[in-house]
């Protein structure tokens, strides 16, 4: 009897726009990993972690499809050295979790815990120490890397192979697949962070408060409301925080400084029906949040969850975007532009964008990684419907505006832009390539994403 | 590929010169696509203007409906101008006249080749392609003159009626593969192949059926009529009684 096809598997980014169907293998060791790179057919072989890139950077139509959350393992922590080994399939909730029993937290957190570390490596993620500590890439001292050759590298900054270490930093998974990787730590006192809030009643304002503020502080955040009207448009909730020492601790919660909870509060119905999300229901949850907010509040303990994954609390809340999803927009311009960065917040208000999260923050010193997103700069994130009239002709509005700026966008989150202006924004992407070739010289690795934006 | 906001870049048309399956390219370039195929018999030498004034690049190819043995060839061709097939708009047919075909039951049998066999092997040969690279939409151009038969041109209908009924059977094979088919059923629409037949209530321009397919392609239909409203009118129809649908003029 003929063995049966496999079905293949639909699988979208974290927006759940533009499915695609591949074959979908999970590993559960490195060896399983050269295993199916080398069975690898036509259309390309591509890992995948926990699937939060908004776009379609973790998906190979036609291709096969690594889930990589299986490959998993003990979490080394070296405290003498300040490191910690971890298998790439490892998601930060549970690195986390590890960590900080132990006094030690990640270096870099992106704002949500559910990626995995390969993925985090692969996007070069940044968070909101990004000012001071740049993106994770500057914190990885080794990362393991399995080639479609059969090869398995480990490289390091400062090895045999500094070129395929930068280009595999923020690569997106199309120089091999991440099998381990190994960190730098921050040792910590407690699971709590002190935190400062202030709200701000302009744009103005909110620009103005980050800008003198930053240096003061490890991290720093602004929610940013869009919807508001007129002159209160890009008024905000700025937060910023350092980790809370011992001292600074309610009495209460001395008892047990590193305590840390993570798991969900709350779960998004399974179905939404399209447009609960619109500029109206936005609207109104964008003046309650701030009006929740405290004028001005210092030192407030808060725990590491609530201040830097408060939507992991919200199982799926992508689904509350309907049936048609999202799609996110994040760029980044360097200072001095901020008439762009204010342009487009005004063309986004403009259009009635209803982004429920829109974040706003100033990044820092940029990682070696030839593709990794970060530049000094602004940075803003809007999440925006992917079936909002006329969203795809704004957003290449945008993109024009940004390339005059000198700003790029996130291929993490990007879904949508054109090959031309991506690689108009990334002039490192043909020393990339020359890298990739070597690392990949039958062309293995592909991704949706790669294909779109004709980076290989 | 579809991006995240419903952009497509490639497209092909099989039918390079139909009226509708032009305007609906015409809408997908103004959308975003970047490359166009246009497949007909002897190629399409002059292409219309719209596309490449709008930005895209336009190939033109050789496709005869009636060869059905070129027709795995002509997509690999495709293929080899552009890459994935985001859409492809199958879109060729002749409308002919009923008298004629009564008069030469030959040609009905070629017209019917046309209409119905020649789309069966292009739809398996582009499915088995979108089916390969894992996503991409089949358009099948089919017609309110499928849903229910009616005297005045039943060698034109019946032939839609087998293309409908293939195209849906189409679309669930097609399930979770990635790939998918949209339907569009257009009633009468004043183009050159339908210049020599009488107008019938309720038409519909080719752009007003491109921006059906459009909006169809987005929303994630798998059939659309245009105008909207022949749904609920074809609803009833196909509950009226014979004697009386016999009856019913053009």
């Amino acid at each position: 009897m003929p063995s049966q096809p496999e079905r293949p598997v639909l699988l979208t980014g974290w927006g759940r726009t533009a499915p695609t169907a591949a074959r979908v293998v999970r590993p559960r060791t490195a060896a399983q990993v050269a295993e199916a790179l080398a069975g690898a057919g036509p259309r390309g072989v591509l890992a995948r972690g926990l699937g939060r890139s908004y776009g379609d950077a973790a998906q190979a139509a036609g291709g096969t499809v690594l889930d990589c959350t299986g490959l998993t393992g003990p979490i080394r922590l070296d405290t003498e050295r300040g490191e910690v080994t971890v298998p790439a399939g490892v998601s930060f909730d549970r690195l986390i979790a590890h960590l900080l029993r132990r006094g030690h937290f990640v270096p870099v957190t992106p704002g949500t815990r559910q990626v995995t570390v390969g993925g985090a490596i692969a996007a070069d993620v940044h968070g909101k120490n990004h000012h001071v500590d740049s993106s994770l890439g500057a914190h990885v001292r080794a990362l393991t890397l399995a080639l479609p050759t059969g090869e398995a590298l480990r490289l390091t900054p400062a090895g045999d192979d500094p070129e395929l270490f930068r280009a595999t930093l923020g690569g997106m998974g199309l120089t091999g697949v991440i099998t381990e990787a190994t960190l730098a730590v921050l040792p910590v006192e407690t699971s709590h962070m002190r935190v400062d809030t202030d709200r701000t009643d302009s744009l103005d304002a909110t620009l103005d408060l980050m800008s003198r503020t930053d240096a003061d502080y490890r991290y720093t955040v602004c929610w940013v409301d869009l919807l508001a009207q007129g002159g209160a448009m890009g008024r905000g909730v700025v937060t910023r925080a350092d980790h809370a020492r011992l001292r600074d601790l309610p009495p209460p919660l001395r008892r047990d400084p590193l305590r840390h909870r993570s798991g969900t509060l709350l779960a998004a119905p399974p179905w939404v029906p399209p447009g609960l999300l619109n500029s109206w229901t936005v609207g109104a949850f964008n003046t309650v949040y701030r009006g929740a907010a405290p004028r001005r509040r210092r030192g407030q303990a808060q725990p590491i969850g609530g201040f830097f994954h408060p939507l992991d609390a919200v199982r799926d809340w992508n689904r509350l975007y309907g049936p048609r999803g999202l799609t996110q927009y994040q760029f980044v311009v360097p200072f001095g532009a901020e008439e762009t960065l204010v342009g487009i917040m005004e063309g986004l208000s403009r259009a009635g964008a209803p982004s429920f999260l829109t974040v706003l923050k100033r990044m820092g010193a940029a990682t070696e990684g030839h593709l990794s997103f970060p530049r000094p700069g602004w940075t803003l994130a809007v999440d925006l419907p992917a079936d909002l009239p006329g969203l795809g002709g704004l957003l290449r509005g945008f993109d024009e505006r940004l390339l005059a700026a000198g700003g790029r966008l996130y291929l993490a989150k990007d879904g949508r832009a054109d090959a031309e202006t991506i690689h108009a924004m990334y002039p490192d992407l043909p020393a990339w390539r020359k890298v990739r070739e070597r690392a990949d010289p039958d062309g293995v690795l592909v991704s949706d994403l790669a294909r779109r934006l004709r980076l290989l | 590929m579809r991006d995240s906001v419903g952009t497509v870049r490639t497209v092909l048309l099989l039918g390079g010169r139909s009226e509708i399956g032009l305007a609906i390219v015409e809408r997908l370039v103004r959308e975003g696509a970047r490359e166009v195929v246009l497949a007909a018999r002897g190629g399409v030498e002059e292409p219309p203007s719209a596309p490449a004034a709008l930005g895209a690049t336009v190939h033109s190819l050789e496709f005869d409906a009636t060869a059905p043995d070129t027709h795995t060839a002509t997509v690999k061709e495709a293929v080899a101008l552009v890459g994935d097939l985001d859409v492809v708009v199958d879109a060729f047919g002749v409308l002919g006249d009923q008298a004629g075909y009564e008069a030469d039951p030959a040609s009905a049998a070629r017209a019917a080749a046309v209409n119905y066999t020649g789309h069966v092997s292009a739809g398996l040969a582009v499915a088995a392609r979108l089916r390969e690279q894992g996503h991409g939409a089949l358009v099948v151009l089919s017609s309110v003159a499928g849903v229910r038969v009616r005297r005045f041109n039943f060698v034109y209908g019946s032939a839609k009626a087998g293309l409908d009924g293939f195209a849906q059977g189409l679309a669930d094979s097609l399930h979770g593969s990635g790939a998918r088919v949209l339907v569009v059923r257009p009633g009468y629409v004043p183009t050159r192949m339908s210049a020599h037949v009488d107008p019938a209530p309720f038409p519909a321009t080719p752009g007003q059926v491109a921006d059906a397919v459009s909006a169809g392609l987005r929303s994630g239909a798998t059939t659309v009529w245009a105008p909207r409203v022949l749904q609920p009118l074809f609803a009833g129809l196909r509950l009226m009684p014979r004697p009386l649908w016999r009856r019913l003029g053009r």
